[in-house]
Parts: C-alpha cells; sequence; structure tokens
C-alpha cells in the first residue's frame, strides 16, 4: 500500500533538513505504529504524506499502491485514498461542518467518477457515524471545529475519516488531549475501520493509545530516521526506558 | 483655498456640460428644481467632476475614471425592458414585489402597482414630485453639504425615478425589488424617495441591469424612516459593467427607528456606494454592512458617514472586501458623535482579503466624537488566505479552486449572515460565486 524508501526532506522555507532517509513499507490490513520522541519529525512525515507544501523532498520517493505519491496534489492523494487525521485540527470560521462534509465526500467520489451522495444517503451516513463517536448533532450544526474542545476535535476528526473511508489512515497524535473515556472512543472508532484492505499508521509519543489500537509493527523515529523496528512489545520497552537510548544512537 | 481658480474642464465634463444644454427642456421639474439643475452643472463645470484632491474621493478618481460622457439613454420601450427582466433575475425564485425603473424612467406598466396598493404601499413617479409646487424640496442632499460631487450629477441628470410610501403601521408582506434596467445604452440618473411612515416595515431590494453602455449609471435614494419604522435595504451593484456606478443612500432615522443595509459590489469596474446615515430620534439603531469583490482593475468604494446627531443611538459598520488582480477597494467610514449625542454605541469593522500581491486596499475608518459618554470602537484588517486552513480542506479531497471559494464564502458570509436577511443570503451567495467562477 505505501512504500517510502529513502526519503529526506526539509523545511522549504529555510532548507532545515526535517527527514534523513526514511524507510518505511505499509502493506494492506496492516497497523503500524511510529513513536519518537518530541521533535523527531513524526508531524513532519505525516504532512509530507498528505501534501503540505511548506517541505521539500530532496531524495527517495513516496509509492502509494503504486502511484507516485509526491507527484499528487493534496485534494489528488485525498481521493486516492489518503488521510491524514491532523495533530491539530483547524478551526475554519464560516464553513458549516455539514456543508464541509458534503463537499468533501462528494469532490472525492467525483474525482473517482463516483456518484454525488443524495442528501437522505449523506443524512444517514454521518448520523451512523456521528451516532458511534458520540458527536452531537449539535457539534456538527457549528462552524468546522470552532469552539469545539480538544477532544471534540479529535472526534471529529475521526468521524470525517470513517465518512471519507479512505485506504491508508495516517493518525497523528490523536491520543494527545484525551482522557479514558474519549480514548476508549476514539479508539473504537479506528478498529472499527480496521480491515484487510486498509493499512493505518498511527503516530503517537505514548504506549497508552497501542493498548487500544494494537499495532502490527512498531517503528521508533529520532532525529528523522527510523532507528528501531520491532512488534508492539517495543513500545511496552519503551514506556519503561523512555527514548534516551534512542536519541543517543542516532546522534 | 477659497477662491478656486477655473479648471480646465476634462472630455467627460464638456460632454456632460453639453448634455445638459441639449437636454434641458427634457428634464423635469418646477422652476426652483431647474435652478437646481443649473447650479448643479454649474459645479461640475466650475470644480469638476470629483477628483482625488477632494477628500472623500482621494481613492475614487471619478475625474479619472471618466474619459467621456455617453448622451442620456432614451426614453425605454417597455417591450425590450421587459425581454432584459426576463433574462436577468438577481433574485430568482424569491417571492417578491416589483418595481421597475427603465432607462431612468418609472415603469407603472411593468410593476406591481395594484398588489402593493393593497398592502398599503403607493407608487408615484418621481417626477411628479419634482413638477410639483416647490418640486426642490424633494431634492435630499447628504447633511454633510450639498456638494457631493455624485450628487450633483445626478441632480443635474435626474430623468425620473420612483416615490414609494408605506402607511403607518403596514408591514409589507414580501420584500419589494426596485430594478433598474437598461434597456438601450445611454446615462440612467435616477432620484428615488422612500417613505416609511410611523411603525411601518418594508424590505427593499435594490437591483441594475441591462448594460448601460459607456452612460454611468448614478441613483440617488431617499430613505425616511418615521418612527418606530423598520427598513432593511439590499443593494446589489454587479456585472461587469464599463462605466461608473455611483450609488447614493441618504438616510433620515426618526426615533424608535430601525435601518439595516448591505451593499453588494461584485466585478464592477468603477462602483462607489455612498450612504450618508443621519438620526433625528432617540432610541434608533443603524446597521451598515458592506460586501465588495473586485478583481482585474476593478475599483469597488464604499463610503459611509454616519450622524450621531441624538443621543442614545446604535450604530453597527460591517464592511468585507475581497480583492484580485490589481483591483482597488476602498472602504471610508465615519461616526460623527455630537456634542450632546451622549450614549451612542458604533462599532465599525472593516476587513479586506487579498487574493494577489498587486491588490490594494484602502481603509479609512473614522470617528469623531464630541460627546463623553459613548460606546464608540473602530477597527480594520487586511490579509490573505490562509494556508493552513486551504490546505486542511484540500487534504480532505476538496480542490483548489472549490476551497478557495469556500474560504471566500466564509469570509464574506460573515458579514451577510449578520446582516441576517436570510431571503437574500442564497442569492448573494449565488453572486459570490459567480464572481469568483468569471472574475
Ligand atoms: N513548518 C515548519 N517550520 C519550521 N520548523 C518546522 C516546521 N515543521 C517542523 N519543524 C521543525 O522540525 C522538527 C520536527 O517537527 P515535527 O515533525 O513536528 O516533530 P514531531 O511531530 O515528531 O514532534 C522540529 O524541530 C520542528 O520545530
Ligand atoms: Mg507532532
Amino acid at each position: 500500500m505505501l512504500e517510502i524508501k529513502n526519503l529526506h526532506a526539509r523545511i522549504a522555507e529555510d532548507e532545515t533538513e526535517i527527514l534523513r532517509g526514511i524507510d518505511l513499507t505499509v502493506k494492506a490490513g496492516e497497523v503500524h505504529a511510529i513513536m519518537g520522541p518530541n521533535g523527531s519529525g513524526k508531524s513532519t512525515l505525516s504532512y509530507i504524506l498528505a501534501g503540505k507544501d511548506d517541505y521539500e523532498v530532496t531524495e527517495g520517493e513516496i509509492l502509494f499502491n503504486g502511484v507516485n505519491l509526491l507527484e499528487l496534489e493534496p485534494d489528488e492523494r485525498a481521493a486516492a485514498g489518503m488521510f491524514l487525521a491532523f495533530q491539530y485540527p483547524i478551526e475554519i470560521p464560516g464553513v458549516a461542518t455539514m456543508e464541509f462534509l458534503k463537499t468533501a465526500m462528494n469532490a472525492q467520489r467525483k474525482a473517482r467518477g463516483e456518484d454525488t451522495l443524495s442528501i437522505p444517503d449523506f443524512m444517514k451516513r454521518v448520523k451512523d457515524a456521528a451516532a458511534h463517536l458520540n458527536v452531537s448533532m449539535d457539534m456538527l450544526k457549528r462552524p468546522l471545529n470552532v469552539g469545539f474542545s480538544g477532544g471534540e476535535k479529535k472526534r471529529a476528526e475521526i468521524l470525517q475519516m470513517s465518512l471519507l473511508e479512505p485506504k491508508l489512515c495516517v493518525l497523528d497524535e490523536t491520543d494527545s488531549g484525551l482522557d479514558i473515556d474519549a480514548l476508549r472512543i476514539v479508539s473504537d472508532g479506528v478498529n472499527k475501520l480496521r480491515s484487510p484492505e486498509r493499512a493505518m499508521v498511527v503516530i503517537t509519543h505514548y504506549q497508552r493509545l497501542l493498548d487500544h489500537i494494537v499495532p502490527d509493527v512498531v517503528h521508533v523515529l529520532s532525529r528523522g530516521r527510523i532507528v528501531k523496528t520491532g512488534d508492539k512489545s517495543l513500545a511496552l520497552e519503551l514506556e519503561k526506558n523512555g527514548y534516551a537510548d534512542y536519541v543517543d544512537a542516532a546522534a | 483655498m477659497n477662491a478656486s481658480a477655473p479648471i480646465k474642464n476634462t472630455q467627460a465634463e464638456d460632454d456632460l456640460i453639453a448634455r445638459f444644454d441639449a437636454g434641458r427642456d427634457q428634464l423635469a421639474g418646477s422652476a426652483d428644481v431647474s435652478a437646481r439643475r443649473e447650479a448643479a452643472v454649474g459645479q461640475i463645470r466650475d470644480r469638476g467632476l470629483p477628483h482625488r484632491r477632494v477628500e472623500e474621493y482621494k481613492y475614487s478618481d471619478l475625474r479619472a475614471f471618466m474619459k467621456s460622457a455617453a448622451p442620456l439613454a432614451p426614453k425605454a420601450d417597455v417591450a425590450a425592458a421587459r425581454d432584459v427582466l426576463q433574462a436577468t433575475d438577481c433574485f430568482s425564485g424569491l417571492d417578491r414585489y416589483r418595481i421597475v425603473i427603465a432607462n431612468g424612467d418609472f415603469q407603472p406598466e411593468l410593476s406591481d402597482v395594484e398588489p402593493l396598493a393593497a398592502e398599503g404601499v403607493s407608487l408615484t413617479d418621481f417626477n411628479e414630485l419634482l413638477s410639483g409646487p416647490d418640486g426642490a424640496t424633494n431634492l435630499a442632499f447628504p447633511k454633510t453639504g450639498p456638494q457631493d460631487g455624485t450628487v450633483a450629477l445626478n441632480t443635474a441628470f435626474i430623468q425620473g425615478g420612483v416615490a414609494l410610501s408605506v402607511g403607518e403601521g403596514k408591514v409589507v408582506t414580501k420584500p419589494v425589488e426596485v430594478v433598474h434596467v437598461a434597456s438601450a445604452e445611454g446615462a440612467a440618473v435616477t432620484r428615488s424617495r422612500i417613505d416609511l411612515a410611523k411603525g411601518a416595515q418594508l424590505r427593499l431590494l435594490e437591483t441594475f441591469i441591462g448594460d448601460t453602455g459607456d452612460g454611468e449609471l448614478n441613483a440617488v435614494f431617499d430613505y425616511q424612516v418615521a418612527d418606530g419604522a423598520t427598513l432593511a435595504t439590499t443593494r446589489l451593484v454587479v456585472g461587469n459593467a464599463r462605466s461608473a456606478r455611483l450609488l447614493t443612500s441618504i438616510a433620515t432615522l426618526g426615533a424608535d427607528a430601525t435601518f439595516k443595509s448591505l451593499g453588494f459590489i461584485a466585478g464592477t469596474r468603477f462602483a462607489r456606494n455612498q450612504q450618508f446615515v443621519n438620526f433625528t430620534g432617540e432610541n434608533s439603531e443603524a446597521k451598515i454592512y458592506g460586501v465588495s469583490m473586485a478583481g482585474g482593475e476593478d475599483l469597488a468604494d464604499q463610503t459611509l458617514i454616519v450622524d450621531h446627531a441624538v443621543p442614545h443611538c446604535n450604530s453597527r459598520e460591517f464592511f468585507k472586501t475581497v480583492l484580485d488582480g490589481r483591483a482597488k477597494g476602498v472602504y471610508q467610514g465615519r461616526i460623527n458623535v455630537a456634542p450632546h449625542a451622549q450614549k451612542t454605541d458604533g462599532e465599525m469593522m472593516t476587513q479586506a482579503l487579498l487574493l494577489s500581491e498587486e491588490a490594494e486596499m484602502a481603509n479609512k475608518p473614522e470617528l469623531e466624537i464630541f460627546a463623553d459618554d459613548v460606546l464608540c470602537a473602530h477597527g480594520a484588517t487586511s490579509g490573505e488566505i490562509d494556508e493552513d486552513l486551504l490546505f486542511y480542506l484540500r487534504a480532505r479531497g476538496i480542490p483548489e479552486a472549490e476551497a478557495r471559494t469556500l474560504l471566500v464564502l466564509a469570509f464574506l458570509s460573515e458579514a451577510i449572515e449578520e446582516f441576517g436577511e436570510e431571503y437574500v443570503t442564497e442569492g448573494l451567495e449565488e453572486r459570490v460565486r459567480d464572481w469568483l467562477a468569471s472574475h
């Protein structure tokens, strides 16, 4: 599904190198966790996958189901099945949440040559997904993410993910700012989407999320490189010993 | 500079003087009206069209813009006017009454005269007022003085217009559209008077359709809002006219009155929407909104003077401008608070969204406060589309052009929503989309 080969990337503005040779292969049906200290480049990697132009790829390539991802615009990537749940979902005043959902769903359908959703069909999908994620209709009546609490924003991201039915879900610190109950709701929402056709990359700083969303593979990212790969026991080890070993190893 | 030296007239000014001399006999009005017309054209001859050294026209140099002046449009052919009306509807699907002014003249046969009469609304040809005794008493001018160049240009050439009166306590059930139609090229110059008696309520739409060619459009609306009355008016200046669009409102508000207006400008080469609002009774409220969109070489000017001459009145001014290409946006807003106008509450905000680097916004909010117990504030911002917002929308699969449209609509809809006249929202949003798709 996703093949990242020797990816080097820098900040476009000041040319600071952030990613320094990442190799990562994720197959359909797998869940990969990426853990690592703050500032190691986790969000940068997720933004590059989604197509943010603040970053410049200087070396390497990314294949998404065989297609050169770096040649696609962000909206083309989304229509091809890429979804990023943002670490910091953005508030967009003046854009109604429902209108946004409808526009996004139909834009992707159109790009894939599918029919526009009928209003009743759309409403039903939103209501079902919202009920599972404990998202109130009142929240959906507000402008996109405006006045949502941290936890509400994260739930809204997963709601969007459920509705857009992507092939690859990249979750950037979806657990941060969630209390135990919200963490369970969000994890259940994510687990519901696990399927043999879908892959997930779960970025997190803490092991706690991985008790709920159990990964097949765990990677440690440090200073822009994957410095260790293992199974879920690696996450437990990190929880106990911290990142100190890996920070030094990468230096 | 008191005694001004004679100026050298421009081609357009020469044309206007010739236009006046040629049409003098056809222009309606009693002797005092004719004298006012003469004085007005004299002002154009002696001081010229308004230009950038006149403070109020600093950013909108009409004198430089008008290279020539076309003749007045000929009397309208009713069938031709009907065709234009059928081809263009700014608020399609909206249930409303309609009043038609074609080539500067009120057209009773195209207007909903009888249904309006049944609602307590009477219509009169403005020329009848001008031709009556003391016709000139019907020629309102801004309280700040009769010298405004746009109003002078109007006074000189008024072809006609409508006088609409809503009877005491009458609440007109449907919006009323006053539509200016050009069925032939040429200048269209109109005066209209909208009178709301005590406690009356009216929702007005002002639209301008058809092609005036090189002729300017100059319309002045005089709103008289009596005690306890409510007037909401939406003015739509859209379309790619190549000649000047000059619109003026002069509102006089009694006590406990409400006046709401939204001036919408989109895709017009040179548009000035100027509003003069005067509070003459206590406990009244004025809410003035503006939405401008300009691209290419367009100029969109929203100018506003609110005079708080009496205590305990509120005004709110909220203006939004979107600029692209090398367009220029102008917001000049002044709130005057007289010494005894205590407890005035005034809040003015102007915000611009610049879609290109060459576009330019002149924001000039001003407060002139001579009372001490007032609450007045103003603010101005200019910015670009937030790239992070754009990326978020695109990351969800929304193509760039559509994402930009959503963000521009979001920016403008703040003003449209606060204006709160829901029957116009859909029509205005459609005009925003039109502009974004076509400019
Ligand atoms: N757009 C940007 N401008 C400037 N610095 C950036 C930008 N994006 C990331 N960085 C820097 O790159 C490094 C990696 O950041 P990030 O990818 O957010 O790390 P993580 O998500 O692992 O905490 C940090 O030092 C951060 O400050
Ligand atoms: Mg991060």
